[in-house]
């Protein structure tokens, strides 16, 4: 069985996603490098299938994610792989067609195995604007997702 | 503003500890730039700085009382970032069950 997820922003454009499988590392690396398997799984919430999932995985390889809704429509992402090290890590960027996207991320994801059970963590870093401008003062404090529970609690005060 | 790129902006307004601590202050009413500045003994400037970046995220809202200006907090941005990540939560736990169903099945086959 798996481990819960954990989910939680870090710094001002990470967010950082944890989970473990009971199952080994070369199996858990291959579900998100094989475009077979990959499909099987990367669906997004309910009642959207991935009709199409190509995927190119080696350094400087494209890949090209569709996922459709009965009465969403579509919905697409394009990226590339910069380092591939099978089975331990991958870093890529991606980005969404849609026009709302606000451009590349970097995605790190790392499997550790321990015990036959394998930890996924991924890492997605979003390029941001305001950070580009220098909006944003050096050293950021991370524990974002705290700072809004705080906030909830006094504005429902 | 793009949905993503106003999230980004609440993201990055809330990065900095003054400017989340400004918004606790204004959870408690509209203040001027000169209320403000006092608790944190920091300049009129300084403050507006922040208060410039916090009002590009439409986390808050700046009234028209003449010089004054008053700022005032605007929890709907604030709830529709949060909104965003638990949506977003929602998916990746589903995308993750269903990983698991998988490799159940994977390790069957082996």
């Amino acid at each position: 069985m798996m481990s819960s997820l954990e989910l939680r922003p870090q710094g001002d454009r990470e967010i950082v996603m944890i989970c473990s499988f009971d199952a080994p590392r070369q199996l858990v690396f291959d579900a998100f490098t094989k475009p077979e398997l990959v499909a099987r799984w990367m669906l997004g919430p309910e009642d959207w299938t991935m009709p199409v999932c190509e995927m190119d995985v080696r350094p400087g390889g494209k890949f090209r994610w569709i996922w459709r809704h009965a009465t969403k429509g579509e919905m697409a992402m394009s990226g590339t792989y910069h380092e591939v090290h099978p089975p331990s890590h991958i870093v890529h960027t991606e980005r969404f067609d849609e026009p709302w996207s606000s451009g590349d991320a970097l995605v790190t994801t790392r499997f550790e195995e321990a015990d036959g059970r394998t930890t996924v963590t991924q890492i997605m870093l979003s390029e941001s604007t305001e950070a580009r401008d220098g909006m944003l003062a050096s050293g950021m404090e991370s524990g974002v997702k705290r700072s809004y529970e705080r906030l909830d609690e006094i504005l429902s005060q | 503003m793009q949905r993503a790129a106003r999230i980004d902006a609440t993201f990055a307004a809330l990065a900095d500890p003054t400017r989340r601590a400004i918004l606790a202050l204004l959870a408690k009413g509209e203040k001027s730039v000169m209320e403000l500045a006092e608790p944190f003994e920091m300049s009129q400037p300084a403050i507006s700085k922040h208060l410039t970046v916090l009002e590009r995220a439409g986390l808050i809202s700046r009234g028209r009382d003449g010089q004054r200006r008053p700022a005032r907090l605007e929890p709907k941005a604030l709830a529709e970032a949060t909104g965003w990540l638990e949506d977003f939560r929602k998916t990746w736990e589903r995308n993750y069950e269903r990983l698991d169903e998988l490799l159940e099945e994977m390790k069957k086959k082996r």
